[in-house]
């Protein structure tokens, strides 16, 4: 499968990207569309190995080696029924994944691993445009009711599993629109919003019931739902932020990543938002945090028009090659230029924010110390941190955006309601069929494993769907 | 055990069904059949040289048997009966028999009285009994045990018998005394066995050795006792169990050889007892049923199956025909008469398939037969005095040179036969001509035999639409990964899927996944005892030809014997299928019976259904059909189908009970089958015929679907049955059969996992060691896959599983070898990081109760810990570690030499693998690494394998199989032969090489031996090892082995690496290690051979605890192969055959080699991470030393099965069985062999050529040989080669000139600047690894029989030669130069497959060639002088191609090369050539093969 010697015949193609002056004048997708020649022969650079480390890397175990063939071979169709046989929405991962299967890739050992990402979405458009994808309702219903509380991509694949079984399925959303994170996480440049409501749609067609703005424990009472339905899956995420509380947190210009984005999302999206407007316009902006969402920061000021952008990561940049100690087909840690960076932004590493200086109750600059790392230590890997004495710096900024992670899931009154146990991690406990400490009550997502990436919230859906079903099939009627 | 004069019943793994024996036979006879004490003598002389091929065993004097059969010396019992005061009738008018009888007088006293009651209840009389004088003084202890009493019954033809009937009520008496002896409960009826009874003939024989037959029989010290003819054979048993009654010959024939498709044969011959009726014989038979008594034996089935065709009438020749027929499906040149002959014959029988030479007597007829094959020696010389000696070795009689008339040898298929009242000999066509124009065949045939071709034709039609037919897949099993790895490569390409890399995925018994039955059971494989056949170089022999419809009564031969609707293949279309059904004929009736089953009677559904079903075919079969079509068309929600093969193996067994399976035939129409094993299960237990619909019907929608890339799907069927074609031959070439027919019911499975209760009732006697699951979880299989295809929310994916018995998918089928578990590993071994390690082995070891293999349901008994540092530290243990063999083609140079440098550095074991080693190797390298290979393989192909490369060995190693694929041959295409892998394996370039699935030198136990022997010579300091691979009777053949005097074996697991391999062949063939070194300990204790050899085990081991186990169960050494190449860096991508590896291990490719990044620390990490395991279990069981851990058995137990839904009907007692014997056998190594090389003759050639092999000083001289005298001049080369490597010495430094017969391996492996001049002629194997020497072979001058008409040297000649000369003035057996690689050589006339697979050298025939000429070659030129116009007929075209001899160097080789013969030689006939040289020249055919004229001309 695949072509013998593909691999050393063909090199790797990247996407081709509209250029950076042009990209930042808007907030569309800017990766071009490869030729489906380009696409056969990225293809045939898969070796159909024997242990296909690429779907172990996969969290949905995508038949990757088996698409990559279908696409060499030219049978789109028969490519986009396996991709969606694992995955729920190829399109989004397609556009937004870090591609755990492309570092553990085989080919990746001794040469640029195989285009996975661009193929999986090149498969899942074409099955859009060329009509393979249909709503295909289920033949029968069980009767069953489920209700999935959050419309991310974990409850999104949830509910789309569970009514393929014939359960009827009802989804709640406390925002206005669907999609969670998806909508209102990620800038539209990297995922357009059509491709979200193109699948709610679908899923609409399929016999889902959606509800947005109902905001479950507050709209709505849990004790009702759980009169109304004979399961409930909670997919609420783990939207609590990290702060830095250190001097000068409580003046004006610093924000957390998700309220930026999230309006920029929103006026793109033409809605309307009721908090004060922040803007990256004109200013000089430090974003805090070397993450992904740090990178949609740095790219959604960037288009916003910002001054200058400084990113400041705690930790050391990263080596441009594996370590020694970091062997394939582990996850690699190594330092990436996201599209974000590439457009305009310089880095700070192994930098500290000791304090934030105002004036008039606005900030206006940071001061930061510059940070030693220890070798590392033989058991753990890890490096102590020291100051570096005398290293103090300032940096002017008139907006600060906070990008450092998550601390778990935001207690509120739904949770309270309930009595539901909680991890030491904050998030919300569950045993090995994702069933909360609550009989018929589930969790999945990253409210129950913590913030993560959305193919992996996608694998947690389609986990819970299982239990679900298991749960449901055993229930006896009444 | 020690009182029975049997084998031992199964105990353990022990089975006494798999025995085997291999021999020596000859006779000796007058043509003109005048008796003489003489030629009794002469016949035992033949025997007494012919003791190397016997064997002992720890007892040294114990024999395997010997005997004889001649005459009845009437001159001499008249005289004995005389002073008996027996009054005996004339010549012919009594009868008389050997008959052994109990030690115990009151035992005795009944039965001889029972023979006496007998006797005179058929109305013969009976006259009295002679003690047969004996003198045991010289026998073995072990023999002298169960010694049994021997008398003699003498009996008068009764008044009422006529004397032509009176042969024939002497087998009644003796069948009958047999039964009814054998119902009574007398302690030693066992000693009873009647050697003859006839009145003609008398066989003597015993548990002796084969000089000791002749003191043991004091009758033969008598000159009295004459005869015209006596036939001789020496057995050599893979025991050494006292077995009096298994000597030969028996009734009619001794037999060297084996017949491979035995159960079926008896099967069949069963059934078929319900239809004989004869009125030869009458109402009599009956009583005498079972005709073929129940014996351990394939030889005595195979005598008794003879007896009674004769007795019933048919000529002794004759029925030998009809039981061995020629290969005649496929021959060209066949007259039609003879084809039809064994057309109709195939109507009543099948074929008695394996390799055999048979010598038979009646007492007026002697004679010989060979199978089609040809796989034994049979050479016979005529004197002139009108004697006949056939032996299988050539001088095992001396004769005095000038009294030979002619020297000859037996030809594959052909009968050699003198008839002493006629006074002649009897020629194989004329006397094939007589019997194939008794009756018309032919018309018989025309007349009634049906061909399929000639029914009505059907077009092809397709039933299911895509949905449909996705829901059949699923519920029929079927995976993504079956149609895209298995299927599609079939109709593609018309060849089965290749894999490699071994398997690593649990027992079907052991596996969560629902199972397919055909999953249960492993193909069985020759090994040692009987070669394998290349069905693609060899295809002339085989037959895949079926009879459908019923049979008749074999007893007689009438015109209605051939109704029978023939196909052409077992596996047919669903159209000729419909062709079937649509007969209207009366004789063809069939019946279609389905076989699914209702999902609502849940797991009783099958049970039930089969009932039905069973009686259902019954009552058909009453109604007169004669087919039988069970078909599961029509699974539906409801409706369930039973697993195809459980139904039809099912009705086989139970129609075979009921006696009227011959009835009927049975066709399986299946959706389940649709891969090699499938239909080969389907076949092997019973099915004539398969149509796999669904099969077909995914081949047509994979089509439409352009999914599948093919022509048409006609082309795409043709692919199809082609692949299977091939595929099937290829597995019943394994176990040595070439005809489907006969591998039909022929069982040659073993099953692991099913309980002995549904074997016994529906796979009856087919070996399942370990019990295991039954009836009611097969239902449950065929449930869950039922309810794949119809979930309960009706709602399906739309697609197939990936499946993921191939490779590792995630929610796939368990694999050992994850991207964890390679992780892991990488890691640790990188990073010499121990707990790492730990982290793998814990992952290998304790699965999450994914058990994979046998050792994972082990637990160790609990013990006193002692401390870790008590333990024997790591450095000893890796002693006891190997690599597999890889040879360096399969793997990169960089990976090879890695290996060897980390083995050597640690003092364990690297391996050569197939492909020799360069020299460069030998010698340390400056740092004082060293990248020589300790283990030097042999196997079949032989490249490389020169005297150099076996100086330079630790421990030769004989690869008589590769776990992954036992039985089979390999193929490196011309393409991956680069320069340098042409340069170590003594090839060309670009040159494809092929190594085929026999070694060409082992045929049977005692050719083993012989090669033992032969490498034993070459490098005495080394240990000879024997690679074999785990099998039903690993054990027994072992034993074999140890009593050949090999000082090593290594016990191969089935689910070992290999660089490529049908998937077929890895998947389902062989067994695990744990079955194979356990039943290896067991039956090497139980012979008391155990401490003779040392023991290793490979086969998927990966940590310390598998080591431990394997040692446990009787393992002294370890070999690793995955785990190495994983911890250089392999990452199991499974694609080795393609030369894609990305990590620079396998392959050639220059830019992917550079990929590599393996280091021998990375090797060595490894391996004492296992020995630091292996250590820490030490001492938590108390063990000090790993000497004290092997074969203590006791200390295992089964452990967490109770658990698992299939498992834990599993019974490993058999395994943990430790024989009963004293308790301080050691069950270990302990003991060096005794290879009596000290006796050789080179010793005293070395002592001759003591100035030459010191100081180059050239030296001749003369010296007589015979043929006990074997691999002469072997031990000669290697002190050569040790000082001087192949450089040698210079020309004819050392020139011996030999007079006399040479026995096996003469000049074997001879080096340069040897010449050996042969005045005489020689045995098989002559210039075999040829080294640069010169081997002259000539007639002694006083010959009178004109040389080129006659056979000077024996079979096999040249194998494996490397360089060198060899001049033959007269011709050659079969398979002459076969694998030459660059031997020059004139030869006067050669047998069939010459020059096979040869890829280099140059051979001149100055005479006729036999069939199958060039088969495989693929480089080196042959020279034919085809004076007689016939080599065009004769020759192989698949790989070469005729030229004319034009280019002047061409005509230059070849004349100089015929100069070169004639000054040798003398050779008149190379005169006559070189006077007439331009006329002479023009009769010259150059075979020139197509791949090597490529690479030569630059093409």
């Amino acid at each position: 499968m695949g072509e013998v010697k593909g691999y050393l015949k063909y090199d790797r193609l990247e996407l081709k990207k509209e250029a950076v002056e042009s990209r930042i004048k808007h907030y569309r997708e800017f990766l071009l569309p490869q030729s489906e020649e380009d696409l056969k022969t990225q293809g045939a650079r898969c070796m159909d190995c024997g242990i296909p480390f690429c779907q172990s890397g996969c969290p949905v175990d995508n038949l990757i080696p088996e698409w990559n063939d279908l696409v060499y071979k030219n049978k789109w169709e028969d490519a986009a029924k396996r991709l969606l046989s694992t995955n729920n929405f190829p399109e989004f991962t397609g556009r937004v994944c870090p591609a755990p299967c492309e570092t553990s890739c085989v080919v990746n050992i001794n040469k640029p691993a195989v285009t996975i990402k661009n193929i999986e979405k090149a498969i899942i458009e074409k099955a859009f445009k060329n009509g393979y994808i249909k709503a295909t309702p289920p033949e029968t219903r069980t009767g069953k009711q489920v209700a999935i509380i959050g419309s991310g991509p974990a409850g999104l694949a949830a509910a789309e599993q569970l009514n393929k079984l014939g359960h009827s399925i009802t989804v709640f959303e406390k925002n206005e629109v669907l999609g969670g994170l998806l909508t209102l996480g990620i800038p539209d440049y990297k995922l357009d919003k059509s491709i979200v409501q193109r699948r709610v749609d679908l899923m609409k067609a399929e016999g889902i019931t959606f509800k947005t703005n109902t905001n479950i424990g507050k709209d709505v009472k849990i004790s009702q739902l759980k009169e109304e339905f004979n399961a409930i899956v909670l997919c609420g995420g783990a939207e609590d932020p990290r702060d830095l509380n250190v001097e000068g947190r409580d003046l004006d210009g610093i924000h957390f990543a998700m309220d930026f984005l999230r309006q920029q999302n929103r006026r793109n999206g033409n809605r309307t938002f009721v908090e004060a407007e922040i803007s990256a316009k004109g200013k000089n902006v430090v974003v805090i945090g070397g993450g992904d969402t740090g990178s949609d920061c740095i790219g959604t000021s960037i288009r916003q028009g910002a001054k200058s952008v400084v990113n400041f990561e705690l930790m050391p940049q990263p080596p441009t090659e594996r370590a020694a100690h970091n062997p394939w087909p582990e996850w690699p840690s190594i330092d990436r230029i996201s599209t974000s960076i590439e457009e305009g932004c310089k880095r700070e590493f192994a930098v500290m924010t000791k304090a934030f200086v105002g004036k008039a109750g606005q900030v206006e600059k940071l001061k930061v110390v510059r940070l030693d790392f220890g070798a590392p230590d033989p058991k753990t890997g890890r490096r102590a941190m020291s100051e570096i004495p005398n290293s103090e710096i300032e940096v002017g900024a008139d907006l600060v955006i906070l990008a450092m992670g998550y601390l778990g899931v935001v207690r509120n009154n739904l949770l309270d309601e309930l009595q539901i146990a909680m991890d030491k991690k904050n998030n919300v406990n569950a045993d090995n069929n994702y069933m909360t400490n609550l009989d018929g009550i589930f969790t999945a997502g990253d409210m129950r494993s913590g913030q993560s990436i959305v193919v992996r919230a996608i694998n947690e859906g389609r986990t819970v769907a299982e239990s679900v079903d298991k749960y449901l099939s055993e229930l006896k009627t009444g | 055990m020690s009182n029975n004069p049997l084998l031992p019943e199964s105990v353990g793994l022990y089975s006494p069904y798999t025995e085997h024996e291999s021999c020596g036979v000859g006779f000796v006879a007058d043509i003109k059949g005048r008796p003489s004490h003489q030629i009794l003598s002469d016949a035992i002389t033949v025997l007494e040289n012919m003791e190397h091929r016997g064997a002992t065993g720890s007892d040294p004097n114990t024999g395997d048997g010997a005997g004889i059969l001649l005459q009845i010396p009437d001159k001499f019992f008249r005289a004995e009966c005389e002073i008996r005061d027996i009054e005996l009738p004339a010549k012919g008018a009594y009868a008389t028999g050997v008959i052994f009888l109990p030690k115990l007088p009151e035992d005795r006293h009944i039965l001889e009285t029972m023979c006496e009651h007998e006797v005179n209840l058929a109305g013969q009389k009976f006259l009295g009994w002679r003690d047969v004088p004996r003198d045991n003084s010289e026998i073995g202890e072990t023999a002298k045990l169960v010694e049994p009493v021997m008398k003699q019954i003498i009996i008068a033809r009764g008044k009422n018998t006529r004397p032509e009937k009176f042969e024939r009520e002497l087998y009644f008496i003796r069948k009958k005394i047999w039964l009814k002896i054998n119902k009574t409960e007398i302690p030693q009826k066992n000693y009873f066995y009647i050697c003859s009874l006839s009145n003609k003939i008398i066989v003597y024989k015993g548990q002796l050795r084969a000089i000791q037959l002749r003191n043991y029989f004091l009758d033969f010290q008598n000159p009295e006792v004459e005869s015209a003819m006596a036939l001789v054979h020496s057995r050599y048993s893979t025991n050494t169990f006292p077995t009096w009654s298994l000597a030969h010959p028996y009734r009619m024939i001794a037999h060297n050889g084996e017949v491979n498709t035995l159960r079926g044969n008896v099967n069949k011959f069963n059934a078929r007892e319900h239809q004989f009726s004869s009125k030869k014989i009458g109402d009599k038979l009956k009583s005498v049923y079972p005709i073929v008594a129940p014996s351990r034996s394939d030889s005595a089935t195979f005598d008794n199956a003879l007896e009674l065709l004769v007795i019933s009438g048919r000529p002794l020749p004759h029925a030998l025909m009809m039981m061995i027929p020629e290969a005649w499906e496929g021959d060209k040149n066949m007259s039609e008469t003879k084809k039809a002959f064994y057309r109709y014959h195939s109507s009543l029988m099948e074929p008695w398939d394996g390799p055999s030479a048979i010598s038979f007597s009646d007492g007026r007829y002697i004679g010989s037969i060979l199978d089609r094959n040809g796989l034994r020696p049979a050479r016979y010389w005529k004197t002139k005095d009108g004697r006949i000696i056939m032996a299988s070795e050539a001088g095992a009689l001396p004769v005095e040179n000038k009294d030979i008339e002619s020297k000859g040898r037996l030809q594959p298929g052909k009968i050699f036969i003198i008839d002493t009242e006629e006074g002649r000999i009897i020629e194989d066509s004329e006397l094939k001509e007589k019997y194939t124009n008794q009756k018309p065949y032919a018309e018989w045939i025309k007349e009634n035999m049906v061909e399929l071709s000639s029914l009505a034709k059907v077009e092809p039609t397709f039933e299911f639409d895509d949905q449909t037919l996705l829901v059949q897949q699923k519920a029929f099993g079927y995976s993504y990964e079956d149609i895209k790895a298995i299927l599609t490569p079939m109709v593609e390409q018309g060849i089965e899927a290749t894999g490699a890399m071994g398997i690593d995925i649990p027992l079907a018994v052991l596996s969560d996944k629902p199972q397919l039955l055909f999953n249960y059971f492993k193909q069985l494989f020759a090994q040692v005892t009987n070669p394998p056949i290349d069905p693609i170089r060899e295809e002339v022999i085989m037959g895949e030809q079926m009879l459908l419809g019923a049979e008749g009564n074999m007893l007689v031969e009438t015109p209605e014997q051939a109704i029978r609707l023939s196909i052409p293949r077992p596996v047919l279309t669903s159209c000729e299928l419909q062709q079937i059904k649509n007969i209207s004929n009366d004789n063809f009736k069939s019946k279609t019976i389905s076989i699914l089953f209702d999902k609502s009677d849940k797991f009783y559904g099958i049970k039930k259904r089969l009932t039905a079903l069973f009686r259902e075919a019954s009552a058909a079969i009453k109604e007169g059909y004669s087919i039988i079509i069970l078909s599961d068309r029509g699974v539906s929600e409801e409706k369930a189908a039973i697993p195809s093969l459980l139904a039809s193996s099912g009705l086989h067994h139970y129609l075979t009970r009921k006696g009227t399976r011959t009835l009927a035939s049975i066709i399986v129409e299946t959706g389940e089958a649709f891969e090699l094993h499938h239909f080969a299960t389907l076949i092997g237990y019973g099915a004539n015929a398969i149509n796999p619909y669904l099969a077909h019907e995914t081949i047509h929608s994979e089509i439409e679907n352009g999914n599948i890339e093919v022509k048409d799907y006609e082309t795409a069927i043709l692919n199809y049955q082609k692949a299977i074609r091939k595929g099937l031959f290829k597995i019943i070439s394994k176990m040595g059969i070439s005809t489907i027919q006969s591998y039909c019911s022929a069982q040659i499975f073993e099953a692991i996992g099913l309980s002995d209760e549904l074997v016994q009732e529906y796979f009856t006697a087919t070996p399942s060691r370990i019990g295991g699951i039954g009836i009611k979880i097969i239902t449950n299989e065929a449930l869950q896959r039922h309810a794949l295809a119809f979930p309960k929310n009706k709602t399906s994916d739309g697609i197939l599983a990936t499946g993921g018995n191939y490779k590792w998918t995630s929610k796939g089928e368990f694999h050992q070898w994850s991207p964890d578990t390679v992780n892991l590993l990488q890691q640790a071994v990188r990073e010499n990081n121990y707990s790492k390690f730990k982290e793998f082995s814990n992952l290998i070891n304790k699965s999450k109760g994914n058990f994979t293999s046998i050792r994972d349901i082990l637990e160790f008994r609990k013990r006193k810990p002692i401390d870790i540092d008590e333990v024997e530290p790591v450095e000893s243990i890796v002693t006891r570690f190997a690599t597999g063999a890889m040879s360096y083609g399969s793997i990169s140079k960089e990976a090879h030499e890695t290996l060897a440098i980390a083995m050597n550095r640690l003092g364990g074991f690297s391996n050569t693998g197939e492909g020799g080693e360069d020299k460069s190797r030998f010698s340390k390298e400056e740092n004082g690494d060293s990248k020589r290979s300790r283990i030097k393989q042999v196997a079949q192909g032989r490249f490389g394998v020169s005297i150099e490369y076996l100086v330079n060995a630790d421990q030769i190693q004989i690869k008589i199989a590769q776990g992954a694929k036992p039985g089979e041959g390999g193929q490196l295409p011309g393409h991956k032969v680069s320069k340098e892998i042409a340069k170590t394996r003594g090839t060309t370039p670009g040159v494809g090489l092929i190594s085929p699935p026999p070694h060409h030198d082992i045929y049977s136990i005692e050719d083993l031996k012989q090669l033992i022997h032969d490498l034993k010579n070459a490098n005495p300091e080394a240990d000879i090892s024997v690679k074999l691979v785990s099998e039903i009777g690993v054990g027994t053949i072992a034993a074999g082995v140890v009593k050949g005097k090999a000082d090593h074996i290594l016990i191969s697991g089935y689910d070992g690496g290999t660089g490529a391999s049908p998937q077929t062949s890895i998947k389902h063939t062989g067994l695990p290690l744990e079955l194979g070194i356990a039943e290896t300990q067991q039956v090497l204790i139980m012979n008391n051979l155990r401490e003779r050899v040392r023991l290793q085990v490979d086969g998927q081991i990966k940590t310390g605890r598998h080591v431990v186990i394997a040692a446990l169960l009787g393992a002294d050494e370890f070999g690793f192969a995955t785990p190495a190449l994983v911890s250089m860096g392999c990452v199991l991508q499974r694609n080795c055959h393609l030369n894609t590896c990305s990590v620079g291990i396998a392959t050639q490719d220059p830019e992917l080699r550079n990929m590599f990044k393996g280091k021998p620390e990375h090797v060595i990490n490894y391996f004492n991470f296992v020995a630091e395991e292996v250590r820490e279990i030490m001492a938590k069981f108390g063990f000090k030393t790993f000497d004290d851990m092997i074969g203590r058995v006791d200390l295992l137990e089964t452990a967490g099965i109770k658990h698992h839904w299939k498992a834990k009907g599993l019974d490993i007692t058999s395994i943990l069985h430790r024989p009963d014997v004293p308790r301080n056998t050691l069950v270990r190594h302990g003991l060096k062999q005794d290879h009596g090389i000290e006796l050789a003759l080179d010793n005293e050639l070395i002592s001759a050529c003591r100035n030459a092999l010191s100081k180059s000083e050239p030296v001749r001289f003369s010296v007589d040989i015979n043929n006990t005298n074997r691999s002469v001049g072997t031990m000669l080369s290697s002190r050569i080669a040790k000082k001087y490597g192949m450089i040698g010495l210079s020309e004819n430094t050392i020139q011996i000139d030999f007079i006399g017969t040479a026995g096996q391996s003469f000049g074997a492996f001879l080096a340069k600047g040897i010449t050996f001049n042969l005045e005489g002629d020689a045995n098989d194997y002559v210039g075999k690894g040829l080294s640069g020497g010169r081997i002259i072979i000539v007639p002694q001058e006083d010959s009178t029989f004109k040389p080129e008409e006659n056979i000077i040297i024996g079979n096999v000649v040249l194998y494996g030669a490397i360089a060198g000369e060899m001049y033959i003035r007269g011709q050659a057996g079969e398979r002459f130069a076969v694998r030459n690689s660059g031997a020059k050589t004139v030869v006067e006339g050669i047998g069939d497959h010459g020059c096979e697979y040869m890829t280099g050298g140059r051979v001149v025939v100055l005479g006729d060639v036999g069939k199958n000429f060039a088969a495989g070659m693929s480089g080196g030129i042959a020279y034919i002088w085809d004076k007689s116009k016939n080599f065009r007929k004769q020759y192989n075209p698949e790989m070469v191609e005729l030229f004319d001899v034009e280019s002047d160097s061409d005509i230059e080789e070849l004349k100089t090369l015929i100069e070169n013969h004639k000054s040798f030689t003398s050779s008149t006939v190379a005169e006559k050539i070189l006077s007439n040289w331009d006329d002479s020249l023009s009769q010259f055919i150059k075979v020139y093969p197509t791949d090597y004229r490529r690479v030569m001309e630059g093409k």
